[in-house]
């Protein structure tokens, strides 16, 4: 008996079972591969590859390294806490020359000057004259600029020597190195950060518990209506699809702001004086009702096709067993929909995450989301390295979210559409 | 097992009406008095209103007008999960989310029922239905069999007194079904449990039941044991739905107590037990089982009316012969006759004398 299971099984014309599956499985494999590599490709180039580049740059900034030759060369033979003697300055002063000659001084003090702010303009100012400078190096550049005496300076520049660094993640997380260049959190009024990181979870947590919350009820009418009335109410449910975001944000602008529709109807009804108008525009709570508002489909479409698929007879067994329709609610309607509202809650949560137009708009002040900040790197200061820094977080924080969310209802069973 | 008429049944359906839409009636004046311990089975067509009675009986659904009483109170108002009613769907319905003991268990924890109670009780009715071992199973790793026995064992675990069947056996292959009328059938006697079973397999009915109620357009056309349904069906929807039946129309000549004459369409004149004909001249339908009617002389019965026909095709089936003939002008007349060792072969073409006797050809209404 053992022997014959142990013997190789063969086809009819002799070949191994085994290896003959495996030629008719490569040709169905090859055909499914050719079918999927347009879309692979598209997606390589226009995705993976610009935000593989993208996260790189978080931790790779050659923008000094590369325009400073000669001090890379110092910093390497002269180890941390070496003075700052006269070779260093022939170093900046050979580097200076050459930045003039390429006019690189501003993009490699703007890499400085992350660190130390006010230092791109020493350097496109010394280097204004950067050709003329004799020896001693020292003496002639002190004359010109006196802030080049400052420690901070050289460690900055020493920090910024090599192109691979870790300091725009601690940037992002509200961190920097003091005078030994021990890692040690920045200044009190400077840490912003880990607060906006904080709020993101807090407003993607609070929008996307609002949208299961509102979204559950409908979701479920709507799979207990018959057709007809199930794809009315579904297209009033899909109508914010239809319209520009941009019209939706500031028809919620129009409704919610001080001088706005809902405060005028309060005032005029007299709930509230006129004088004390409620503030619901250009905070927290402006983001969080426009972004409901928004996203919501997102929870009721998953919730109602899966819904849809639950027949009424579990509800109606668990009430003939004797369940109340609140446990039969809880005990058995509830637990199917799981799927749904795990899909559903995930996706708004994701996008919540990354929202960047409606915080932007009727957020305000206090309303500002993390990835307003990053577009602030990107667009105003320029300092995308610290932008894809504070991104490769949200990543991470969502790809947490993600792996929470298979180890505790399995990624198998979420159900989108 | 029916109830004696001075005492009212376990379950009573008084006069009872629905309506879904407010415009037509889905079930129009239903009486029915089930008896306690009794396995009454609901028989029809599709659409003639089955599952709204068992859904009005559980509470799913209000009766529009009328009453339904449970033990002698009046239930109309008491919503399903006071009314302690079994119940096993055509789908099972079990929760895919909970395993078999879980599923088992559910009932009894919504009762209340301490953990070491709730576990016997679930033991207790796997064994019963030899399902003991697929305890810690989840419904979707269970074949349809099997996930009816555990539906069937949910709906008895808490020892309900009456269990509603809405065409339990629907999804299962012939054998199968077999297999589980004969255990349903088992536990009922065992229990003593009152069943009210739905279904649209009429063998399944027959066999089953004590009685039967024949469900058509929203009535029951007729109550009553299967063998009186076979036997004497009280009109021709019935005749018709139960088994299998020739029909000669005519019109009636002469009319007794006991007996009629009706003269086919061909002028044939032949004798029949009238059943619901009311008056002379009335258009007729009668019908005779294929089973009751005889060819070979010596075997005929005394005072068998006899009548020319011709073969039209001879179908073997194994144990039965099925000849179909043209008699009084019908071309469907079907004889069914046992293939016995010295049975006589029949073919096409040939001409004969058929007969039956005239308490086996019934007057019906005309449909
Ligand atoms: N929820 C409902 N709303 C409106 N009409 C309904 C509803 N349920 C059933 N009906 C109608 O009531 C009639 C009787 O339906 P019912 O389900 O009782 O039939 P049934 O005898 O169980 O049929 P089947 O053998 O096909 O299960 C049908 O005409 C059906 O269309
Ligand atoms: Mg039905």
């Amino acid at each position: 008996m053992t022997d014959a299971t142990s013997q190789m099984i063969t086809t009819a014309d002799g070949k191994p079972l085994k290896a003959a599956l495996a030629a008719s499985l490569a040709v169905r494999r090859r055909r499914a591969f050719l079918l999927v590599a347009p879309l692979f490709l598209f997606i390589l180039i226009s995705f993976i590859v610009p935000i593989g580049q993208m996260l790189f740059q978080s931790f790779y900034n050659d923008t000094f390294s590369k325009n400073a030759p000669a001090l890379v060369e110092w910093f390497s033979t002269h180890p941390e806490g070496s003075e700052i003697d006269e070779s260093a300055y022939a170093a900046l002063a050979a580097d200076l020359a050459l930045m003039k000659k390429n006019r690189s001084a501003g993009e490699a003090g703007t890499r400085i000057n992350y660190d130390v702010s006010g230092t791109r303009s020493l350097f496109t100012s010394t280097a204004r004259g950067a050709d003329k400078f004799q020896p001693p190096f020292k003496e002639a550049i002190l004359k010109v600029e006196k802030k080049w005496d400052d420690p901070n300076v050289w460690r900055a520049m020493r920090s910024a020597s090599s192109p691979f660094t870790l300091d725009f993640y601690l940037a992002a997380n509200d961190l920097t190195r003091d005078e030994t260049g021990k890692i040690v959190p920045v200044a009190e009024g400077q840490a912003i950060y880990k607060k906006l990181m904080g709020r993101t979870l807090m407003l993607s947590l609070e929008i996307t518990a609002l949208c299961l919350l509102l979204g559950f009820p409908i979701a479920f009418l709507l799979s207990s209506l018959p057709m007809r009335k199930a794809m009315l109410l579904m297209i009033l449910v899909l109508l914010p699809f239809w319209t520009s975001l941009l019209v939706r944000t500031t028809a919620w602008m129009v409704l919610l702001q001080s001088q706005g529709v809902v405060n005028d109807l309060l005032v005029w009804l007299g709930l509230i004086r006129d004088d004390h108008r409620i503030q619901m525009m250009y905070n927290e709570t402006g983001t969080i009702v426009a972004m409901t508002h928004i996203l919501l489909p997102f929870t009721i479409l998953p919730l109602y096709s899966v819904m849809k698929t639950i027949p009424p007879s579990y509800v109606r067994a668990a009430r003939s067993l004797g369940a109340t329709s609140w446990t039969a609610f809880r005990r058995v309607y509830l637990p199917q929909t799981l799927p749904g509202i795990g899909a559903g809650g995930l996706l708004v949560f994701i996008l919540a995450m990354g929202y960047y137009i409606t915080p932007a708009l009727v957020g305000g002040a206090d309303g500002q989301m993390i990835s307003n900040m990053i577009a602030m790197h990107m667009q105003k200061t320029l300092n995308w390295s610290l932008a894809a820094a504070l991104a490769a977080e949200l990543l991470a924080i969502v790809l947490i979210f993600f792996w929470i969310y298979d180890k505790l209802v399995g990624i198998d069973k979420m159900k989108l559409g | 097992m029916t109830t004696a008429a001075t005492d009212e049944g376990f379950v009573v359906f008084d006069h009872v009406q629905k309506s879904y839409d407010g415009e037509t009636l889905v079930v129009k004046d239903l009486n029915l008095s089930i008896g306690k311990g009794e396995f009454l089975t609901m028989l029809g067509p599709s659409g003639s209103g089955k599952t709204t009675c068992l859904m009005m009986l559980a509470g799913f659904e209000t009766a529009t007008h009328g009453e339904i009483r449970l033990g002698g109170t009046n239930i109309n108002h008491l919503p399903p999960h006071k009314r302690g009613i079994g119940m096993v769907f055509q789908n099972y319905a079990l929760f895919p989310h909970m395993t078999v003991a879980e599923n088992l268990s559910f009932p009894l924890e919504v009762r209340g029922m301490g953990k070491s109670d709730r576990e016997a009780k679930v033991k207790r009715a796997l064994d019963m239905v030899q399902m003991g071992k697929f305890a810690n199973r989840r419904p979707a790793q269970m074949s349809g069999g099997q996930q009816q026995r555990i539906a069937l064992a949910r709906a008895l675990v808490f020892d309900p007194e009456l269990v509603l069947m809405d065409e339990p056996l629907g999804a299962l292959d012939k054998q199968l079904r077999e297999h589980m009328q004969f255990e349903i059938k088992a536990l009922h006697e065992r229990l003593g449990i009152t069943v009210v079973y739905v279904t649209h397999d009429q063998g399944e009915a027959l066999t089953m039941s004590d009685r039967v109620a024949v469900f058509n357009d929203g009535r029951i056309q007729q109550l009553a044991p299967p063998d009186e349904l076979y036997e004497r069906p009280k009109n021709s929807f019935v005749a018709q739905f139960i088994g299998e039946n020739n029909k000669l129309p005519g019109t009636v000549e002469s009319l007794e107590e006991e007996t009629c004459t009706v003269r086919l369409q061909t002028g044939e004149l032949i004798n029949a037990t009238p059943v619901n004909i009311r008056h002379v001249g009335q258009e007729t339908l009668v019908s005779i089982r294929p089973e009751r009617i005889e060819f070979k002389p010596e075997m005929m019965p005394p005072g068998a009316h006899m009548i020319d026909a011709e073969v039209l095709e001879v179908i073997y089936m194994g144990d039965i012969f099925r000849t179909r003939m043209r008699v009084a002008g019908i071309d469907d007349f079907v004889m069914k006759s046992r293939n016995t060792l010295g049975q006589t072969k029949l073919r096409p073409g040939e001409r004969l004398k058929i007969g039956w006797h005239p308490q086996d050809a019934r007057a019906l209404d005309p449909m």
